[in-house]
């Protein structure tokens, strides 16, 4: 049943007791401490959940953490380097990306992993880069825009 | 600056419940006027400021803030706000009705300039000067032209309290010379979110604290025949079973383990018919017994309406929406002997605190509530209901409990917003112009909080009994009444007594399906009449505010004249279309204009543009006002477009995202704000207003490009079709 498991988590190993097929998000949530990755549909369907595996935004909500092995995982606080916000979170943040912000980790996760891959996205890309996350306060055009400006301040250096 | 100030009411509400507008929801026992019960002065210098209002993710918390620091003159970051804890701020009822900023913000408001009052007449003493000499800044009061005679609000209060009444007569600042209220302050609570920092009620942890779920029956009306304990016993970290009546839940050391447990427990449930047929649904409430309000009759209706060149009649038809928060809900609760506190993401901590004590038969002192702010909620979600799970289940195991709703849960259980049928009935004369209007709207009550333990679900399920009715019905009246000056009008409200599915509270309650019907009406007026739609409305509406808005949209839309439809029979179809509102016909004044491309084939809507123009009197906080008008329209908008909530005889069947979808990013149009501030009028909320308008603009567009009228909720491809090849040109 329950047995030790280490996981990669924002660049340092942890050990943690967990059964084999405990989704990864109540690993990081419950057992880490990692408020930033939230509980929205426990089907993959909403992207609240989601943390980089790798360089490839994944929903958190239902991969068991038995199946991650030695791929480091990322979480919002994670992209945050000695104290400084990461381009995109600042980016948020100037935009005023958010209304509840209930969403906002999915949407920034989703985010780095676009333009980590695609540094200079086209307008369809982004939207459907985000397509699978869902927000319901309608906070999508600012969203937008914030892709838009952590291109920018990513392009900058 | 103390010579600035004079006594006004100018940008502001006299008092938080206007009588005679029916706002009964909002307006929760008296408020009080104790100063120290709305601000206290601590001996750092900050400002705390009490309100019994909640921030529900729109940036009231930070709107308030603002206006605590402006009167008082003090940095806006010095002031810190705590909000809907029974244990420490004023009853204040419900967050709703967009009445925070018109009444908690009044209240605090009034009580900053007590505060303000106050320290300046400490200080004049303290300082040895006139009052009419001193001056604040930054939370400093000097003496004009001697800067070195000066005390700080935190010397003169040296930590104490004022001991003093808000009377309402202090000198307030006049909003001329504004310089934090009006300004697009940044929301406060994003740098804690953007770092995934704690900030939810999902996120609260509690030393020794569970995890539970829920076993819901299958419907409603679902009673249990057998439950079996062995089914769960070999999953570790399971505490406990528990079962009350049709009310069970699992307890678990590990939120897993709750989940698992919730999941693999055997439950034998008999099921029984909840609902009507689906497909039954408008005609089954238009065959219920009602309670009828008439909001206008006009004597000479009858007269006018028969002696009518031309009648026309049309119905319109709201499905149940779910507010679908994007988080399910969730509560942490701790019982110790006879006190509970529980931590929740409910509107009314006050309110739902006394349901709570009702359900446990406990005194309602003993139960303290705490907000936390969860996800959106719009209304009245699973959030009132999970604190009252929370409670027996941690009453149960002795040991606090956090329990969340699954996404099942979410949809199949919370009130929904209400189905409705509205009917209306206009009459013109031989030039086209209205001579007579005649509305009804069919509604259940949209209010439904949870006053009474009876309202609230856990308690239904422990007792076996279902809500009971509601004891008055609000809401359907929204908006009902249009600001057009027609010369003979009757409307009236056809309450019924109960509703099919559970509803309750959905942003602007009635406002937006009433404000459907309406401006779809006139707007087949308008095409009846061979007039431009925007210019027929501006026909009938007398106010300079409502003209002013309406042709701000349209030059900003660049709006062309012509009525409608157009005539084209192209395979892709474009078109525009305009609404108006003014919200609860007093508040704030809404045009929106959509432009959209309709496809023959398919009969998707593309919708590629929205503009509104706003006028909300005083804006506080600039972008915080647009920033709710976006919210408003993409929401308003994924209603309109997608939004039903299916249903057979026992079962809510909408209950994922693949069966409740959603307006994606891919469907985002477009949106152009115009803030129209006007400083010499009342600042009234923003929350909602604008969500009224987008149903009607989209399918006057729809009519514009197709000459087919869309009159049911949601604006689905097979509507589309149905309509535009329906012949209805």
């Amino acid at each position: 049943m329950s047995g030790e498991i280490v996981l990669m988590v924002n660049g340092k190993p942890h050990t943690v007791q967990a059964a084999p097929d405990t989704p990864l998000l109540y690993v990081l949530r419950n057992e880490l401490g990692l408020t930033g990755p939230h509980f929205g549909c426990g089907e993959e369907k909403c992207g609240a959940c989601t943390v980089l595996i790798g360089a490839k935004a994944t929903q958190s909500c239902k991969t068991p953490v038995s199946e991650i092995g030695q791929a480091r995982i990322t979480t919002l606080d994670g992209l945050i380097e000695e104290g400084e916000l990461h381009p995109v979170q600042r980016a948020f943040l100037e935009e005023q990306a958010a209304q509840c912000g209930y969403c906002l980790n999915g949407m920034i996760m989703t985010t780095a992993a676009l333009l980590w891959k695609t540094p200079h996205p086209s307008d369809l890309q982004i939207r459907q880069a985000l397509d699978g996350n869902l927000c319901r306060c309608g906070s999508h055009l600012r969203i937008l825009r914030a892709v838009r400006r952590a291109e920018a301040l990513l392009a900058e250096g | 600056m103390a010579d600035q100030t004079h006594n006004t009411n100018q940008g502001w509400s006299q008092q938080s419940g206007r009588p005679g507008s029916g706002r009964r929801e909002a307006v929760w026992g008296e408020v009080s006027d104790r100063l120290d019960d709305w601000l206290a002065i601590e001996p750092d210098g900050a400002v705390t400021a009490y309100s019994g209002k909640v921030e529900l993710g729109t940036g009231v918390r930070t709107a308030l803030a603002q206006i605590v620091a402006e009167e008082l003159d003090v940095p806006l970051d010095r002031v810190r706000m705590v909000m809907g804890d029974t244990a420490r701020t004023p009853d204040e009822g419900y967050t709703a009705g967009s009445m925070t900023i018109s009444g908690s913000g009044t209240a605090l408001r009034n009580a900053a300039a007590e505060a303000r009052r106050a320290m300046l007449k400490m200080a004049a003493e303290r300082l040895d000067a006139a009052s009419n000499e001193l001056a604040v800044r930054e939370g400093v009061i000097s003496v004009s032209h001697h800067p070195e005679r000066s005390i700080t609000y935190a010397e003169l209060m040296g930590g104490k309290a004022f001991n003093l009444k808000v009377t309402d007569q202090a000198p307030r600042k006049s909003p001329e010379t504004y310089r934090i209220v009006g300004s697009s302050s940044p929301r406060e609570d994003l740098p804690r979110k953007v770092a995934g920092q704690s900030s939810f009620i999902h996120d609260l942890k509690l030393p020794g604290m569970l995890h539970a779920r829920l076993v819901r029956p299958p419907g409603p009306a679902a009673q249990l025949v057998s439950l079996d304990e062995n089914s769960v016993k070999d999953i570790p970290g399971l505490v406990k079973v528990v079962q009350r009546g049709n009310f069970i839940g699992v307890v678990a050391e590990r939120e897993e383990q709750a989940i698992l447990a919730a999941k693999q427990l055997k439950v034998e449930w008999k099921e029984a018919a909840a609902y009507p047929r689906m497909e039954d649904l408008h005609t089954y409430l238009r065959r219920q017994p009602t309670e009828d309000t008439v909001l206008i009759d006009d004597k000479d209706f009858e007269e006018a309406f028969a002696g009518a060149d031309r009648q026309l009649h049309a119905s319109y038809y709201q499905p149940y929406h779910a507010h679908a928060s994007i988080g399910p809900s969730c509560a942490v609760a701790e019982m110790n002997g006879e006190h509970v506190t529980i931590w929740a993401s409910t509107p009314g901590p006050y309110p739902l605190g006394g349901a709570i004590a009702q359900m446990l038969n406990l005194p309602a002192e003993n139960v303290h509530m705490i907000y936390v702010e969860g996800a959106g909620s719009y209304g009245q979600n699973g959030a009132d209901d999970v604190a009252a799970d929370a409670v027996i289940l941690a009453q149960a195991v002795g040991r606090p409990v956090r329990v969340q709703w699954t996404r099942e849960e979410e949809f199949a259980w919370e009130p929904k917003g209400p189905a409705m049928v509205m009917e209306v009935h206009g009459g013109l004369d031989t030039q086209g112009n209205v001579v007579a209007w005649d509305y009804h709207v069919w509604s259940p009550s949209h209010v439904a909080r949870a006053r009474l333990a009876g309202q609230l679900v856990t308690a239904q399920l422990l007792s076996g009994q279902p809500a009971p009715q509601s004891r008055f019905s609000f809401g359907a009246e929204r908006n009902a009444r249009t600001n057009y000056t027609f010369p003979a009008q009757r409307v009236t409200v056809h309450y019924l007594r109960e509703s099919p599915l559970r509803a309750s509270s959905f942003r602007s309650l009635g406002g937006a399906e009433n404000t459907f019907a309406n401006e779809s009406f006139i707007d087949e007026l308008a095409a009846a009449a061979g007039v431009d739609p925007l210019e027929y409305r501006l026909r009938y509406l007398s106010e300079p505010r409502e003209q002013a808005v309406l042709k701000a949209a349209g030059e900003k839309a660049g709006w062309e004249p012509h009525p409608s439809p157009r005539k084209g029979d192209a395979e892709i179809a474009q078109g525009r279309g305009v609404a108006f509102a003014r919200y609860e016909n007093d508040q704030a004044l809404v045009a929106c204009i959509a432009e959209v491309q309709v496809e023959r084939t398919s009969g998707l809507i593309h919708v590629r543009r929205i503009v509104v123009a706003h006028d909300c009197g005083l804006i506080i906080n600039p972008d915080g006002v647009k920033n709710q008008i976006e919210g408003n329209v993409i929401q308003s908008l994924s209603r309109a477009l997608k939004e039903e909530v299916r249903f057979d005889e026992k079962h809510i069947t909408s209950v994922d995202w693949e069966t409740y979808p959603i307006l994606t990013f891919s469907e985002v149009p477009e949106i152009e704000i115009v803030l129209i501030n006007r400083p010499d009028q009342p600042a009234v909320g923003a929350g909602e207003p604008s969500t009224v308008t987008t149903a009607a603009a989209v399918a006057n567009a729809v009519f514009d490009a197709t000459g087919a009228r869309l009159r049911r909720i949601p604006f689905s491809p097979e509507r589309v079709q149905a309509a535009w090849g329906g012949g209805s040109k």
